[in-house]
């Protein structure tokens, strides 16, 4: 069920230099950034999805340890959560979104979604540290992406996040399971992944959330 | 005008760990109850393992009456309020929050209702803290014990025994009191990183156990043993196996056939009679009002919901609040020291995927009074407790320890290597009640029907940050005998709203310093019953629901062998 070809395996050598990780290239299933950018995005204008998603591309990076938040498709779990559960944070996304670009061509003279990955990493680490001058709240702002990218990347795949189960590969978590024996247990033993989404069991399949 | 319904024996507000528990020996000595409740019937088809909807977007209790009435904080009288929490700590449910609570289901030790007595046997009264409203309990643990029995087996307790009738067995809790029997099925298993702690704790010289919980580890009463799956905290079990009062004692009382369940019923008032007694309570479902006329009152939803519900109803005869006339309602209010616990990175994988909070090994070595506080500045102490339960997004989002970034390649490489590599440990420690923590009205903030919610003013004192730090050293030398390569202790915060609050309606023989007598019923009104930690003074170093539970069914046993002299 690890079938991350789902996305494509076409090296496209333009992304891979963006995101500065050329050398790994062979090696990494990386089409899903070009995929992702064509997509329409359900609450966020284009501008902002692709801002958002060279943001999440830096804070779970596709590298030589494998997929990131762009295959796990965090930018779109958070997309479509900002017209659901999170809809009380539309706004401020959009204010970040935007103060972001700002910033970037204020401090770098370029967007955001066009800096090499080492200007990408220079601004957010800015934001992070409250350093950005000129744009408020962005160590507030640098903090709940990051915590929304690391739900859309580590969650059940039901809400649109953790696609392929990439997330749940890279820490190694070996997935919903309705029952785990004593030896799923033990120190010493690695369980197979089940790549289960909980709504993959038709007991819960019957009472699904909103998936926003 | 409310619909005046037919009158019952006894109403019981809220069908969670208390007043889930008291239905079951009312309604088997004969006695007509109503049960009302603010949430709805959940099934095991609802209980999905998903992390996202239980731990991070509070399902159920974002959508329920809970979350329109979240308590607020502040420190201290003269405090601004504290940032209010977003979801309430308990849920709104038949079975409340026992359908998704850890389910360890401890009795307190012997010390916990002598505080007072002991402390100043052992080491002189100054040692009680100043400013503290602690009194013993009325009653010692040899008169909650058989009530701790009853509630053990009807919800099906799986655990270790440390002391039957005195004698100690060193497999269990070597500390607790005398028990009259083993518990009714083995405790959850363990696992082979539990074991290894067992083993570290072993060689400090101390005396590690499993912990008791409200889980079943085999077929009992028509329930399936727990699969260990996880997904347990905060999540309701797929197959039974957790002993909820939904899946026990309330299906149990319903069977007799005089127990009637009202669900979505949101209780805004209790009334008082010309004689100075409840008759009955007002209550909210889709959106009308009913009056429903009872004998006695049980109130019996949360600490915070408890002490709202009496303030709220003020009458002639109370017009500071129900059962108010001394000004004891919301006082010796205070909430478990719970939140300073202990991380650890260990340099391998641990396997702790699946599991369930309630799945690991306690130490009590360090609790109460079981060590010597001569040469210390504190009273009390915490229990240890390492467990075997982990998530995917929580894990991911591990503190790094200052080995890498937050964020990035280097922090992914970290995560990929360490993310089942940690442990956070659960240090439930004692906590006091003073003079200057307690509960009333909020005067501004509202809930939904107009009405102001509970508002809590409190914070930790000096013993408490002094128990917290000796209990958070003694957990690092654990964790570093059994190959810890580094540790965190993380804040203790403060007593904002919390799964673990007590007090406010507590229980006590002086009416000027309690609101309920002994057996549970108010000093001032008859007939008016509380059921739930509300009534406790002490916390001990341990989960209260289990002693909610044993007051709980001690109170309504109370009132069936005594209808006549309560009720008339």
């Amino acid at each position: 069920m690890a079938d991350h070809s789902i996305d494509g395996l076409v090296s496209r050598r333009d992304v891979l230099k963006r995101v500065g990780i050329a050398g790994a290239a062979a090696a990494v299933p990386i089409d899903a950034i070009a995929q992702a950018t064509r997509e329409q995005f359900e609450t966020l204008t284009a501008a902002e999805g692709a801002t958002l998603e060279a943001i999440v591309a830096r804070l779970i990076p596709t590298d030589a340890n494998g997929p990131g938040a762009i295959e796990a498709r965090a930018a779109r779990y958070i997309d479509r959560a900002l017209g659901g559960f999170l809809g009380s944070f539309l706004a401020p996304y959009r204010a970040g979104l935007s103060g972001i670009e700002t910033y970037a061509r204020t401090v770098k003279g370029a967007p955001f979604t066009q800096l090499s990955a080492q200007d990408q990493d220079s601004v957010l680490t800015d934001m992070e540290n409250n350093a950005a001058k000129g744009f408020p709240g962005a160590s507030l702002f640098f903090n709940v992406v990051l915590s929304h990218t690391i739900q859309g990347t580590f969650c059940d795949p039901f809400y649109g996040g953790n696609a392929n189960f990439v997330g749940w590969d890279l820490i190694g978590y070996p997935g919903v399971r309705l029952t785990a024996t004593a030896n799923d247990q033990r120190m010493d033993v690695a369980p197979a992944p089940t790549h289960m989404s909980a709504y993959d069991f038709s007991m819960f399949s019957r009472k699904k959330p909103n998936a926003r | 005008m409310p619909v005046n319904l037919k009158p019952t024996d006894v109403v019981v507000v809220g069908l969670g760990a208390a007043g889930g528990v008291a239905v079951l020996p009312l309604t088997q000595a004969g006695i007509e109850v109503i049960g009302l409740e603010a949430g709805t019937w959940l099934r095991t088809d609802d209980f999905a393992p998903d992390e996202l909807r239980n731990n991070f977007r509070g399902w159920p209790q974002a959508v329920q009456k809970a979350n329109r009435e979240i308590p607020t904080h502040r420190t201290n009288r003269n405090a601004t309020l504290s940032p209010r929490q977003t979801i309430h700590p308990m849920m709104n449910a038949v079975g409340g929050t026992t359908l998704h609570y850890w389910a360890q289901s401890w009795r307190l030790n012997p010390w916990d209702f002598k505080v007072v007595s002991e402390t100043t046997r052992r080491y002189g009264a100054s040692r009680i803290p100043k400013g503290s409203t602690i009194e013993d309990w009325p009653f010692g643990l040899d008169e909650l014990e058989p009530y701790y029995d009853k509630v053990e087996f009807e919800i099906g307790v799986s655990g270790q025994a440390g002391n039957i009738k005195g004698k100690i067995d060193p497999r269990g809790n070597t500390f607790e009191g005398p028990r009259a029997r083993e518990y009714p099925m083995p405790p959850l298993r363990g696992t082979s990183f539990t074991e290894m702690m067992a083993d570290a704790a072993r060689k400090l010289g101390w005396r590690p156990f499993p912990g008791p919980a409200a889980v079943a580890t085999r077929a009992y009463q028509g329930r399936a043993g727990c699969a260990y799956h996880g997904y347990c905290a905060r999540g309701g079990c797929h197959i039974n196996a957790k002993g909820s009062t939904a899946v026990t004692t309330i299906p149990k009382a319903q069977a007799t056939k005089r127990l009637s369940v009202v669900t979505e019923a949101h209780v805004t008032t209790i009334e008082v009679g010309a004689n100075g007694r409840v008759s009955g309570v007002n209550y909210v479902k889709g959106g009308t009002e009913y009056f429903q006329p009872a004998k006695i009152v049980l109130v019996a939803s949360y600490v915070y919901e408890n002490v709202r519900l009496l303030l709220l109803s003020k009458s002639k005869a109370f017009p500071n609040g129900l059962s108010n006339n001394r000004g004891q309602v919301g006082r010796h209010y205070f909430s478990h020291n719970q939140i300073g616990g202990v991380t650890a990175l260990f340099p391998k994988r641990l396997n702790n995927w699946y599991g369930l909070p309630a799945q690991g090994v306690a130490v009590d070595d360090w609790a109460d009074d079981n060590f010597d506080h001569s040469g210390l500045d504190f009273i009390g102490g915490g229990n240890l407790w390492v467990y075997s339960d982990r998530r995917p997004i929580s894990a991911a989002g591990m503190s790094t320890y200052g080995r890498a970034p937050r964020w990035g390649s280097a922090w992914k490489a970290f995560i990929k290597q360490n993310a089942d590599s940690w442990n956070i440990s659960y240090l439930q420690k004692t906590t006091l009640p003073y003079e200057d923590n307690f509960l009333d009205l909020d005067p501004t903030v509202k809930d939904p029907l107009g009405l102001p919610v509970c508002r809590i003013t409190a914070d930790y004192q000096e013993n408490e940050r002094r128990v917290s730090t000796f209990i958070q050293d003694k957990m690092v030398e654990w964790y570093k005998a059994a190959g810890a390569i580094a540790t965190e202790k993380t804040g203790m915060g403060t007593m904002g709203p919390t799964t673990h609050a007590y007090g406010g309606t507590r229980m006590g023989d002086n009416p000027e310093t309690n609101v309920v007598d002994k057996w549970g019923f108010s000093h001032e009104v008859p007939n008016l019953g509380i059921l739930g930690a509300s009534v406790m003074g002490t916390s001990g170093a341990r989960n209260p629901t289990l002693t909610a539970q044993a007051l709980a069914w001690r109170t309504a046993d109370r009132l069936a062998k005594n209808w006549k002299n309560i009720a008339t």
